[in-house]
């Protein structure tokens, strides 16, 4: 496989990506609702009551970094989508694949494209929130909760791991739909095993400890190796040509 | 340039090609001809390596298009205009086709210089800039000809060029491709446009899931039985009308002053109908015949073969 093609079909999807506004504020508004938001909920449950315990904080900012592992789950559906519906309404696949590129080469490429946006909209925002947290809570806690071990495998183990597996699911779902927006909500529907995590991290049934993350994190990677399979043979051309809807 | 043999393609029940065989010499402009269904654009993706085939053999410039390595190798050969065109409209004319260009390794200085040529070829040049969505479908059209040239191959794959174009734009691109044969580039044509086949095709293949015919336009008009005599007269009256038909011509119609008789054997028919039409006062300014178009030829050919 030559990364050269790869690169090439993913920068010409970046180039798109920035012309669709909405790709761009739908990653914008959810870094700023999660990494500005979650951090106001704590400054102002503290001026309100002063009743954030410190002994509960640590459990409740595990579970708002959380956030980041389900914001990597939704962040690539719309790129995703446009990536593939977008190709498939334009009906430029096939121009795309008779040209000297494997099928593994385009995939790839739209699969870079897909993950680099959230990918770096996850971290950027992740940055922002580890900031501002510490700042709110610093006084509180007397030290500074973030940089720790858990938001290091949320952010360099299950984030990539989501963003793959998110990919994977949508370029399934993209394969039998021609309308982005039913593809993203089927799309979604992938980010409820994820919300039923954190609900219970919330209710304090589990705890988002690292050990419960690399848990996590292994059987993300077993459904990414699924994903793969199902996604790589979804996209073969004579596939694409003749089935794809 | 194109040698296929007995190329056959089956989905599911369904065959959509059943055993074509044709050749394409280099520098040919070859036309295919089909109702809808007909197999025309599975070929197309058959020979461009975009589909496998389910029997038989196809090979470009002697590579074979089943097999992995060739295929990769035949795709760097050849341009493919599909029946739509693909394009992106969100990236300018020049941004389609540098992207194109990269994917078909051209070179940076070559892919530079190549857009150049072919935006200013196509008269887009000044619209480089532009997003393709922005365009006009004859301009769609033409930007999709020029990504399809912007490697420089040595042999076109045009899907119905001029289909949903108005008949300026649709003479442009017609035009365009008689320029790339004059640049010894070899043509493959799928068209629904009979008179554009009849104009600028060497030669024709009319396909019906099974390859039916393939000639060059003036021999497949020709081959096709069933031309008329056109006889005219100074004046046509009762008299005759009764003379032609009582020597019972199969179907004729008159034109002003002119005869247009269905003619099976014209040397052993021609001269009973002139005589009759002497006999009975006709003054016969000339006796033509009319041989039937290659649409008449098409819809003959397609027919029968039903």
């Amino acid at each position: 496989m030559r990364l050269s093609k790869s690169w090439t079909v993913a920068a010409k999807d970046l180039r798109i990506f920035k012309k669709k506004k909405v790709i761009v504020y739908s990653i914008v508004f959810f870094q700023i609702i999660v990494s500005v938001g979650l951090p106001l909920i704590i400054k102002v449950a503290e001026s309100r009551s002063n009743s954030v315990r410190a002994a509960a904080l640590p459990q409740v900012l595990d579970s708002f970094s959380f956030w980041y592992v389900i914001g990597s789950s939704i962040l690539p559906l719309s790129l995703a989508s446009y990536s593939l519906i977008g190709e498939k309404v334009q009906k430029s696949l096939e121009p795309l694949l008779a040209t000297p590129t494997t099928d593994e080469e385009i995939l790839a490429g739209k699969s870079i494209a897909a993950a680099l946006p959230g990918l770096a909209a996850t971290y950027l925002g992740a940055t922002l929130f580890m900031v501002l947290m510490d700042r709110i809570t610093h006084a509180k806690l007397g030290y500074l909760y973030y940089p720790n071990w858990n938001m290091a495998v949320i952010l360099l183990v299950l984030t990539p791991l989501t963003i793959i597996y998110s990919i994977g699911v949508n370029i399934l779902i993209s394969s039998r739909s021609n309308d982005v927006r039913s593809a993203q909500q089927l799309g979604a529907l992938m980010v409820l095993p994820l919300g039923l995590i954190y609900v219970l991290s919330e209710t304090r049934v589990i705890s988002l400890s690292v050990t419960n993350l690399l848990i996590i994190a292994a059987i993300l990677a077993a459904a990414d190796v699924a994903a793969f399979i199902l996604a790589k043979a979804a996209f073969q051309r004579e596939e694409i040509l003749t089935r794809w809807k | 340039m194109i040698e296929v043999n007995n190329l056959s393609k089956v989905f599911g029940r369904v065959t959509a090609v059943d055993n074509v065989s044709f050749n394409v010499a280099k520098g040919e402009i070859f036309g295919f001809l089909g109702p809808n269904g007909a197999g025309k654009t599975t070929t197309i993706r058959m020979l461009c390596c975009l589909i496998s085939k389910s029997g038989g053999e196809a090979r470009i410039a002697g590579l074979n298009t089943s097999d992995a390595a060739d295929s990769l190798q035949i795709r760097k050969l050849i341009g493919l205009v599909p029946d739509n065109v693909g394009l992106y409209e969100e990236l300018s004319a020049s941004d389609n086709l540098d992207f194109y260009g990269k994917l078909y390794e051209c070179p940076a200085d070559r892919r530079k210089e190549n857009i150049e040529t072919y935006l200013k070829m196509m008269g887009l040049w000044e619209k480089r800039d532009q997003p393709a969505g922005d365009f006009s479908k004859g301009m769609k059209q033409k930007l999709a000809l020029a990504r399809a040239l912007v490697h420089d191959p040595g042999l076109l794959f045009l899907d119905e060029p001029t289909a949903n174009l108005d008949p300026e734009a649709a003479r442009l691109v017609r035009n365009l491709i008689l320029e790339l044969k004059q640049q010894g580039k070899t043509i493959f044509l799928n068209t629904h446009d009979l008179d554009e086949a009849q104009r600028i095709c060497d030669r024709i293949g009319i396909l019906s899931t099974k390859l039916l015919a393939i000639n060059t336009p003036e021999e497949l008009t020709s081959s096709v039985p069933g031309g008329k005599t056109v006889i005219q007269l100074e004046r046509i009256d009762e008299a005759m009308l009764n003379a032609l038909k009582k020597l019972k011509p199969p179907n004729f119609s008159i034109e002003e002053n002119r005869f247009l008789i269905d003619v099976a054997d014209p040397q052993k028919e021609n001269p009973e109908y002139v005589r009759a039409l002497v006999a009975a006062g006709g003054n016969v300014q000339f006796v033509t015949r009319s041989n039937p178009d290659l649409e008449e030829a098409y819809l003959k050919i397609v027919r029968d073969n039903r």
